[in-house]
């Protein structure tokens, strides 16, 4: 009886020291953020940088309240949001898509092989003027931006990763007389999961590259938009207030897809 | 009668830089019930054997006939395990055995409880629900077993099913697996490198040789030892004289082999 006691109480002290060690760090990462919004503010006041070039946490927070009143920013807010959604999600499943494929015909990757490599070689950006000209200046070329970044490279992990499944998982199941299908559904695609779901967190990243040059070069409203925008007119509070809106959107985002993923690999 | 004849069977595999002749002129004949040990050193073709036998591999000459019907393709009259257990990390135990029911689309509910059964019959009855990793690898191994056996195959086939375990869950596992082909008279085909496990399990011993595959002696394995579960058999006077004939054919291939390795 004694034992066991004294087995709870240094459980109970193990517990106390990982929780105390995570309040330290969540504290040391609070700091950091005070402290750099607080030194940012202060460089800016005291004309250490050019206000005008860098800004300062209050007038970007000025910038925000107003447009946030006048109901722009958040239409251009929704604009790109679902602009990097449809991307990410298109460019995602078009290249699991193309990988399955890939997989159930040999021949059709041998063939594919070359211009898999070329696209993959190839800077996609570059492509935004054609693909600009051949879908108009719109939301669609943009997604089409955001998606074509992706899909390329999702592929060519996926299908990699399916290639290297154990072959002996789909012996015992050919043994069985399973199809090439029943081999994909029972065997290959289990086991590529995982490597799908970090696609999922590059591509975060991915599309919201893909969404912002596109906006970049549409000009007409998002948060690229407000960017190319500032910048032309030189009032780099926009610029600073539309990379923080980013920053915090693509965060979010990534943080969903991490979700996701603990909810999908138990 | 016979029931699974190999009729002149040779292999080869090709790649890019080589022809390999992995098997030649490969016949044998084996009866209902039989329990056929296949032994010799690494790369002599054994597995390859196995494959052609479970149809995995279609042979590039011969044939080879389950009661005179000849075998294209696998099926659940062929049960094939394989040297780990290879059971699906992301299916639980259950799902695990009943796969090969669920890949033909015989999946029932009294396939669930011959399934459930089974399980018990190998000492697994508490672990249908668990995952493949909380299971110790003999343990795995018998729900292997249980997976292969399920179909109710007519032939068993055994790649290493217990090189990869420790001594003692090996002979454990060996004495489980031969007294449950003895109760169901299954006809097994075991590979393996062991010929101790060969001799005690099998009625008869096949010893190949390799460069190409051909089967060069087949011992019989005396009726006494037939009898005794393998734990036994092991202890028994005759097994450690056929332990020594076996042992002498087998030396005389390595030294053979490997000189021929050097030319």
């Amino acid at each position: 009886m004694k034992q066991t006691k004294d087995d709870d109480r240094l459980f109970q002290h193990y517990l106390t020291s990982v929780r105390k060690e995570k309040k330290r760090v969540i504290i040391w990462q609070v700091l950091i953020l005070i402290s750099f919004i607080l030194i940012w503010e202060v460089a800016s006041r005291l004309y250490w940088v050019d206000p005008l070039l860098f800004s300062s946490p209050t007038t970007i927070y000025q910038v925000i309240a107003e447009k946030l009143q006048d109901g722009s920013l958040l239409k251009h807010m929704q604009i790109t949001l679902l602009e990097t959604v449809a991307g990410f999600l298109i460019g995602t499943i078009a290249g699991i898509f193309l990988a399955v494929s890939l997989w159930f015909s040999k021949r059709l990757s041998n063939i594919l092989d070359p211009y898999l490599v070329i696209l993959n070689a190839m800077p996609k950006v570059a492509l935004g003027p054609i693909i600009i000209v051949a879908l108009g200046p719109g939301y669609v070329s943009i997604i089409a931006m955001g998606a074509i970044i992706s899909v390329i490279i999702t592929t060519l992990v996926v299908y990699a990763a399916f290639n290297e499944v154990d072959p002996n998982y789909a012996k015992v199941l050919k043994s069985f007389g399973a199809t090439k299908r029943q081999v994909f559904q029972h065997a290959v695609f289990p086991a590529t999961m995982p490597t799908m779901i970090s696609t999922l967190k590059v591509n975060v990243g991915l599309s919201w590259v893909g969404v912002i040059v596109g906006e970049f070069l549409v000009s007409k409203q998002g948060l690229g938009y407000l960017i190319i925008y500032g910048f032309q007119v030189f009032d780099f509070s926009l610029v600073m207030m539309s990379l923080v809106l980013i920053a915090l959107f693509a965060a979010v985002m990534y943080k969903l897809v991490e979700r996701i993923e603990n909810w999908l690999i138990k | 009668m016979s029931f699974l004849t190999l009729e002149k069977v040779t292999h080869y595999y090709f790649s890019k830089q080589r022809v390999t002749k992995a098997l030649k002129d490969i016949s044998v004949s084996i009866h209902e019930g039989e329990f056929i040990a296949l032994l010799g050193p690494s790369g002599c073709g054994k597995s390859t054997i196995l494959s052609i036998m479970a149809g995995i591999i279609s042979p590039t000459e011969g044939k080879v006939k389950l009661q005179q019907k000849a075998i294209h393709a696998p099926s659940s009259e062929i049960g094939y395990m394989l040297q780990q257990d290879y059971l699906f990390p992301w299916k639980s135990i259950l799902e695990n055995i009943l796969l090969g029911p669920k890949i033909n689309q015989t999946l029932s509910k009294e396939m669930k409880e011959k399934g459930l059964s089974l399980l018990q019959e190998v000492g697994l009855e508490h672990v249908g629900s668990a995952y493949p990793d909380a299971l110790s690898g003999g343990m795995r191994q018998r729900a292997a077993l249980v997976r292969t056996l399920i179909n109710d195959p007519k032939i068993l086939l055994f790649d290493e099913p217990f090189s990869a375990l420790d001594y003692q869950t090996k002979l454990k596992l060996e004495e489980l697996v031969s007294g449950l082909l003895k109760t169901y008279h299954k006809t097994t085909v075991l590979v393996t490198h062991d010929i101790g496990e060969a001799i005690a399990m099998s009625d008869r011993i096949f010893v190949m040789d390799s460069n190409p595959g051909t089967i060069s002696k087949v011992f019989e394995v005396p009726i006494e030892l037939r009898n005794e579960q393998p734990l036994l058999a092991r202890r028994h006077p005759k097994y450690q004289l056929l332990f020594d004939k076996v042992w002498e054919e087998l030396d005389t291939k390595e030294t053979v082999s490997s000189l021929g390795g050097g030319i």
